[in-house]
């Protein structure tokens, strides 16, 4: 007979639990019997969809995390948040300018932040968010693209600023505007996009589509992977 | 001598000329400018409630910065952080005033900062270009002068910011002489006018821009009055309203005569004869060259 885990107290959605321990937030909503048709994606961290507040006990600090990574402790009080009604401008990216100008138009609110740095403390990414914002607010719009790559826009940081700016969104638009207008242009790019339309992998992708599972199986785990 | 620089937003978007300029003949002179690693918007504009201590987080931030430069060896023994932006030295005398007097607005800071960065402990000095080259001597800086600003008639208008409540003013609030000795030592004439100190209209320019007109005509027709050729100013919203409102004021109106307008490190440059692209004359919206060139300065 396995070994009983231990249990461990928790309030999901204001009701006292029993999950197992190690249970992140997400394993432990399922186990208590919810049902989750919003806030959870790719269950691995990288999707950001699962963006939750939460409390432990004993501390007054409201914390944020992704319920897919942050691991439940005794006591803890989580609340699920389904989704982050943010403002999103719709744009053209081809109208655009990769200038401070930019987020002027369409998001004016990034010139009220007042360097509180709370978005940052709130990422669960540990990017330096303040420092993205400030970096768009003096048009350097590369540095922005740089420092906020590795967002995946779970809203935390919009939810607790005070200045009510929508970072990701200002993000999301830098690294846009980035790979548009100021990335160093790639020939090998080209090139490459030139050779498929050429037609120099139809064979191969023929030979793909006429395959079995198990073979394709086989050949996806035993390819080599290059990593220059 | 290398000095902490805080260069704040606006000289990285519409006043590059600033900066360029500033930097190009500071260092002529052998005053290096580090620019802080890491800075935020300064704060503007700075706010005088007393209990709005969460406006305040971002100046302390960048005091922070030049704490740490001294931690790190990056400078010696150097408190001082060099400001260009009239609006920008200002907002952070303001706060750091309000850090140095006021130990519990200051400990409050520190606490809502805490296990983020050190403490501030209220020993960064802010200080403007115009104050370290007092403190260089305008003899000095006459001597380094390679191309005099002969016959060039200066108006210097100092407007809000440099003189502002007094207690951050870089000199006398109803009678200052600084800029004017500045223009001397770089051998041109200092116009004596009225119209220096007077306000330009400010942020009026987003949404009551017929104040703005009228405020800066005022000033332009002062300037013309007393016979300067050239406005030098040290705010780059002053000089977005005299430069870009005047040029305004000149497509409504074709005979209206216009006055260029320098930021005063541009003129700094000219007498140090450094080459004019390194002073970014071409970010200036009323045509910085046709007096220099008439008066065979450029």
């Amino acid at each position: 007979m396995s070994e009983k885990r231990k249990m461990l107290k928790v309030y999901l959605a204001g009701e006292l639990f029993d999950v197992p321990e190690g249970s992140t937030i997400m394993m432990a909503f399922e186990y208590a019997g919810f049902q989750l048709k919003h806030g959870v994606g790719c269950r691995e961290g990288y999707c950001g969809a699962c963006a939750t507040i939460y409390r432990e006990k004993g501390d007054y600090k409201l914390k944020g995390g992704l319920a897919c990574q942050t691991v439940v402790t005794d006591g803890m009080t989580i609340a699920q948040i389904p989704f982050v009604p943010a403002e999103k401008p719709i744009y053209d990216l081809t109208e655009l300018t990769p200038d401070v100008s930019t987020f002027t138009e369409l998001f004016p609110a990034v010139f009220r932040c007042v360097s509180c740095n709370t978005c940052t403390k709130a990422c669960p990414q540990d990017i330096e968010v303040m420092d993205y914002i400030q970096a768009i607010i003096r048009g350097d719009i590369a540095r922005a693209a740089d420092i906020s790559f590795d967002c995946i826009r779970c809203g935390l940081c919009a939810m607790r600023c005070p200045a009510e700016i929508v970072q990701y969104n200002n993000a999301t638009l830098a690294r846009r505007l980035y790979g548009r207008y100021l990335a160093k242009k790639s020939p090998e790019l080209d090139k490459r996009v030139q050779e498929i339309e050429d037609g120099k992998f139809d064979e191969q992708i023929r030979e793909l589509n006429e395959m079995e599972k198990e073979e394709l199986s086989k050949i996806y785990f035993d390819r080599e992977i290059k990593i220059s | 001598m290398k000095i902490p620089y805080f260069p704040g937003c606006t000289l990285k978007t519409t006043a590059k000329n600033f900066e360029l300029s500033a930097i190009a003949s500071a260092k002529k002179i052998g005053i290096e400018f580090i620019e802080l690693d890491r800075w935020n918007c300064c704060g503007v504009v700075s706010s005088l409630t007393s209990d709005d201590l969460m406006k305040h987080l971002a100046p302390v931030r960048n005091f922070l910065r030049v704490q740490e430069m001294n931690k790190q060896g990056i400078v010696e023994n150097e408190n001082r952080m060099i400001t260009l932006c009239s609006m920008c030295y200002n907002t952070l005398s303001l706060s750091n005033q309000r850090m140095k007097e006021n130990a519990d607005d200051l400990q409050k800071i520190n606490d809502f900062m805490h296990r983020e960065d050190d403490d501030y402990k209220g020993d960064v000095d802010v200080v403007h270009f115009l104050s370290i080259l007092e403190e260089y001597g305008f003899d000095k800086l006459a001597q380094k002068v390679t191309k005099p600003l002969k016959d060039l008639k200066v108006a210097s208008y100092y407007g809000c910011t440099l003189l502002r409540p007094k207690s951050v003013g870089i000199d006398d609030t109803e009678d200052p002489k600084i800029l004017e000795k500045f223009v001397e030592s770089l051998g041109a004439e200092a116009v004596d006018w009225d119209a220096k100190s007077r306000c330009c209209g400010s942020y009026h320019t987003v949404n009551n821009i017929d104040i703005v007109y009228r405020l800066v005509q005022g000033i332009i027709d002062d300037a013309k009055k007393n016979g300067a050729d050239a406005i030098i100013t040290s705010c780059p919203l002053c000089a977005f309203n005299l430069d870009v409102r005047q040029s305004e004021i000149k497509e409504k109106n074709s005979d209206y005569q216009t006055i260029p307008i320098y930021y005063f490190t541009q003129l700094m440059g000219i007498a140090l004869e450094i080459d004019k692209i390194e002073l970014g004359l071409e970010f200036n919206k009323i045509d910085p060259e046709i007096i220099l060139t008439k008066l065979n300065l450029l």
